[in-house]
């Protein structure tokens, strides 16, 4: 078991090491896509907020994903603290 | 001045806020609405919102704001917001091609398309994301006040 918990963790490191060792260089853009939203964003959407235009818009299966925790997270709070003598 | 059960804080903090809850929720609104033009949006505007709300709790006490506010009301208000946001995305289905497309951008609603680069902000622009925008802080509007609410209820109750 040790000896595989320590061949797991040289491989773990090696695998940071080369990542870290293929890194982009400080400041360069890291893919095409910022370039094209900045570019594109104001005709594809209309917004001039491109965060929102990317939460909402490119992204917006991630916003409903969101809303959808959150009323669930809401759905169990009113489940859990539901008043007492309601039922009763 | 104060309730009939002695609950919540002094006149004064009262009085306060409920002088600047108003103002409070308008900005809420106003971050809300601008969420595509400035920063912020429909969570962060919602938050502040909400915790307009969790004012009130605080100074008047969770017992009177329920009677305004019960929390049902306010569940079912996040339940709309909800609602809201999944049939205009189901309607991007039906009016153009693809689920959440926006397919309002070029019409008459929310639709102009404003110059490339920094522009003075035109509020008829955006598409749906106005829309969604005000969906999503329906939701959190409506959902952090519940909780808070709900809270401050079953706190109360134990006593």
């Amino acid at each position: 078991m040790r000896k595989i918990a320590v061949v797991v963790f040289i491989i773990f490191f090696a695998f940071m090491f080369l990542a870290a060792y293929d890194m982009h260089d400080f400041g360069a853009p890291p893919s095409k896509m910022d370039d094209y939203i900045i570019q594109n964003t104001q005709n594809e959407t209309g917004a001039n907020n491109g965060v929102t235009a990317v939460v909402f818009d490119y992204r917006g299966y991630d916003t409903l994903g969101e809303a959808t925790v959150l009323f669930t997270a809401i759905a169990g709070v009113m489940v859990v603290l539901r008043r007492r003598g309601e039922n009763e | 001045m104060n309730d009939e059960n002695g609950e919540g804080l002094s006149p004064i903090v009262k009085i306060i806020s409920g002088m600047i809850f108003p103002f409070i929720m308008i900005f809420s609104l106003y971050v809300i609405m601008h969420g595509h033009l400035t920063p912020g949006g429909g969570f962060q505007g919602g938050a502040i919102g909400a915790s307009a709300i969790v004012m009130l709790i605080v100074a008047f006490g969770a017992r009177h704001t329920e009677k305004r506010a019960g929390e049902e009301k306010l569940s079912l208000f996040e339940s709309i917001g909800g609602t809201l946001f999944v049939l205009v995305a189901i309607l991007g289905f039906i009016m153009a091609a693809t689920f959440m497309s926006n397919f309002l951008v070029g019409s008459a609603i929310f639709g102009e398309i404003p110059p490339f680069g920094s522009n003075p902000g035109i509020l008829n622009t955006g598409g749906i994301l106005p829309i969604l925008n005000f969906a999503v802080g329906m939701k959190v509007i409506g959902g952090l006040s519940a909780v808070v609410l709900a809270m401050a209820l079953v706190s109360k109750e134990d006593d």
